[in-house]
């Protein structure tokens, strides 16, 4: 049997992506490169009993899927640069409750309302930085139509895994571009439900950490009767500012992303074997690199890509290993070098990093990496 | 027919000495004592319940027949 | 025979962290009697709140409880109910937590109509940081933030409710701790949105910059200034002013409910599929 296929844009595969995943639940906010999103789910939520709701603003959006998780739903959220920073409060919210959630950012340009409808690569570091204090972040950057589709959906299996927010966020480009996209058959992805709770209601503490780093959650109205804050908590899910247990219950929380860094990050190596410069891409940007690279091997110069799939947590280990081997990194991205400042940390000046930052709204095109190519000797 | 008494319980580990239950008791019931309130006259207490409806801090208890 | 509070009442977390006076553990007492009258299933509610002394409320009762962010209580809880609507959503919280950081999710929460009931503790001040004037503080009064006395006019949280299309408004006081509970269950039991005001008293951070030399003068005031709906019915402007009328004062029944409207567009959707 042939596998279903469709013409579909980035924003309306993520929402089939969603679907797949097991989403029941979804809470947004107009919000334009990203409104698709919300118009998939709006038709095809209900008809499969999930529930849709439109909120009065981007915060709202983030509360009502937060609230909506705790009741036992699988949660998205769509949004923009703006809605994301508004968004902001409540990822913080999000990470120290530990409430799976999927929150889905178009990147288009900025800071503020900035270019709604160019592209951008600028929201990358509000991903990790966007909210106030410690905490885990997850952060997914897909290229094509397909990966936006799986990327949503591994979104959906890392946020239950790890009971933590995860981002995907796909620049303007890949959202709104057209590709074909072949579905898979259901239980071909593999599709990680939440680990819920194996003791009595009685027993129940909902950051029991005798079940490892990551608790396992029971739902509002399923028996269990629990409290969540968004203060620091005991394990019982009640405030405490008892110094030791503040400090264990953050790291626990960091180190549930930390610890597991190789299940989580993931990258494509593209002609990286014998490669002497090797350009880091991610998101649209990355097409044109491949693009680039290709030309240059056919100038005779050794160049391979290494493709970001997973911006956060920074795939730290593969960059310090190529840097070793390599006499020099390119990065293009749309914003003016966020991606370079995490590169330059991991390669430690090992080697030159160069980059290509357009804040623009025009896409990174081949020759402009090629030409910077060319400038590593 | 007979006046039943009520119980007064106090909960001083409770009871933060607002004075709320002792300023508006209608029959003059209570008491400060210290920092608690306390019962003064229990004879005259008519059950309407109103300390214990007042008391913000869960500090007594009207226990009826 | 004496009502059992205990029972609600999460084990060991009693003495409350609110201060002696504040009249948030007589709205609490008031919401646990509604709920035992109304015998709800403490698995299937869930207590909602923001940020703020009132908003602390929810960590002593034994339901599904949330304490959320500063003002995000409706939106979380507009969460936790289309998610599950057959449990019972109550929110709480303060006037500056729900009229001014979470005033739009208050009005849009009114607007839908969705069957939740809310309790706000108006106190006429931010209490948790230490005094600042809310939307509430009546004009001329002071808070550490309004030293030369308060140039903002302030909000009429039930008609803010009203206008904003919450089927069910009451408003009581500390004073009435026997009120307050009953306007608690009509507003449990009234499908669609409610809000029940109850005016409240902050000794510590608003009565002490206003002039009042305790919490009694507080509670006295509350007694004086609250007139019965009824009552008021039989009272000329004159008499009326300055007064605040308590009780059920706008109840709406025919405004469809937004769950329900939901639930309409699931069938919708299903049969179009």
């Amino acid at each position: 049997m042939s596998k279903k296929v469709a013409f579909l844009q980035g924003n309306e595969a993520a929402a089939q992506g969603a679907l797949y995943a097991g989403c029941n639940f979804f809470g947004g906010y107009p919000i334009t490169p990203s409104t698709e999103v919300a118009e998939v789910m709006s038709v095809e939520l209900p008809k499969i009993g999930g529930k849709f709701i439109q909120m009065e603003d981007e915060i709202g959006a983030m509360a009502v899927i937060l609230g909506a998780a705790l009741a036992g739903s699988k949660v998205l959220t769509s949004t923009s640069g703006p809605g994301l920073s508004l968004k902001q409060e409540l990822i913080g919210y999000g990470c120290i409750a530990e409430i799976p959630c999927v929150i889905y950012n178009v990147m288009r340009g900025g800071p503020s309302t900035g270019m709604p409808t160019g592209p951008s690569q600028s929201d990358v570091m509000c991903a990790k930085w966007g909210t106030h204090g410690d905490h885990p972040a997850i952060c997914l950057t897909p290229a094509s139509v397909q990966e936006t589709y799986e990327e949503v959906i591994r979104a959906f299996n890392l946020s239950e895994k790890y009971r933590t927010p995860v981002m995907v966020m796909p620049d303007e480009i890949v959202a709104h571009m057209r590709e074909r996209i072949v579905f898979p058959e259901k239980g071909e992805i593999e599709v990680v439900p939440r680990k819920a709770p194996t003791v009595e209601p009685a027993q129940y503490k909902p950051y029991d950490t005798s079940y490892g780093d990551v608790p396992p959650l029971a739902s509002f109205g399923s028996g269990y009767r629990f409290h969540v804050t968004g203060l620091n908590k005991m394990q019982d899910g009640f405030p405490t500012t008892k110094a030791e247990v503040v400090q264990a219950e953050e790291e626990r929380q960091v180190r549930k992303v930390d610890a597991n860094i190789d299940d989580i990050v993931t990258f494509e190596e593209y002609l990286l074997d014998d490669a002497e410069v090797v350009v880091v891409a991610y998101g649209s940007t990355s097409r044109s690199a491949r693009y680039a690279v290709n030309a240059a091997r056919e100038q005779g110069i050794k160049a391979g890509m290494f493709r970001i799939k997973t911006f956060w947590p920074f795939p730290d280990k593969q960059i310090k290993a190529l840097a070793t081997k390599t006499k020099g990194f390119i990065i293009p991205e749309m914003n003016l070098g966020m991606c370079a400042l995490e590169l330059e940390r991991c390669v430690q000046g090992k080697a030159p990093v160069l980059g290509i930052f357009r804040v623009d709204g025009e896409p990174i095109n081949p020759d402009q990496i090629v030409e910077k190519i060319k400038e590593v000797k | 027919m007979e006046k039943t008494l009520p119980k007064i319980e106090i909960i001083e580990k409770y009871c933060k000495g607002c004075h709320i239950c002792v300023e508006f008791c209608p029959k003059d019931c209570l008491e400060m004592k210290g920092f608690y309130a306390s019962v003064k006259n229990l004879e005259a207490c008519i059950k309407c319940m109103q300390c214990e409806l007042r008391c913000p801090d869960f500090a007594i208890k009207v226990i009826t027949e | 025979m004496a009502f059992d509070y205990d029972k609600w009442i999460r084990p060991g977390k009693l003495p409350h962290i609110w201060c002696p006076g504040c009249g948030h553990g007589i709205v609490m007492k008031g919401l646990i009697r509604a709920m035992e009258t109304l015998k709800l299933e403490k698995n299937d509610t869930a207590i909602v709140s923001g940020i703020g002394c009132a908003s602390r409320l929810p960590g002593y009762i034994d339901c599904c409880t949330l304490h959320t962010a500063h003002g995000r209580a409706a939106a979380f809880a507009t969460g936790v109910k289309m998610a599950k609507p057959e449990m019972n959503v109550i929110l709480v919280g303060g006037d500056g937590d729900g009229t001014a950081i979470g005033g739009n999710h208050f009005i849009h929460a009114c607007r839908r109509n969705i069957d939740m009931t809310y309790i706000i503790m108006n106190n006429y001040i931010y209490g948790m940081t230490g005094g600042q004037f809310s939307p509430c503080t009546p004009t001329g009064h002071k808070a550490s933030t309004t030293p030369y006395g308060n140039p903002d006019p302030g909000f009429d949280i039930a008609k803010l409710a009203i206008g904003a299309g919450a089927t069910f408004v009451a408003r009581g006081t500390a004073f009435h701790a026997n009120q307050i509970d009953k306007l608690i269950v009509e507003a449990i039991q009234h499908k669609g949105f409610s809000v029940v005001e109850i005016l409240d008293d902050c000794p510590t951070t608003y009565g002490r910059r206003n002039k009042y030399k305790s919490v009694i003068e507080m509670m006295n005031r509350l007694k004086e200034v609250a007139v019965p709906v009824k009552a008021a019915e039989k009272m000329t402007a004159e008499q009326l002013q300055g007064k605040v009328l308590t009780g059920v004062l706008y109840k709406e029944e025919n405004k469809p409910e937004y769950t329900s409207e939901y639930a309409k567009v699931i069938e919708r959707a299903s049969a179009a599929k």
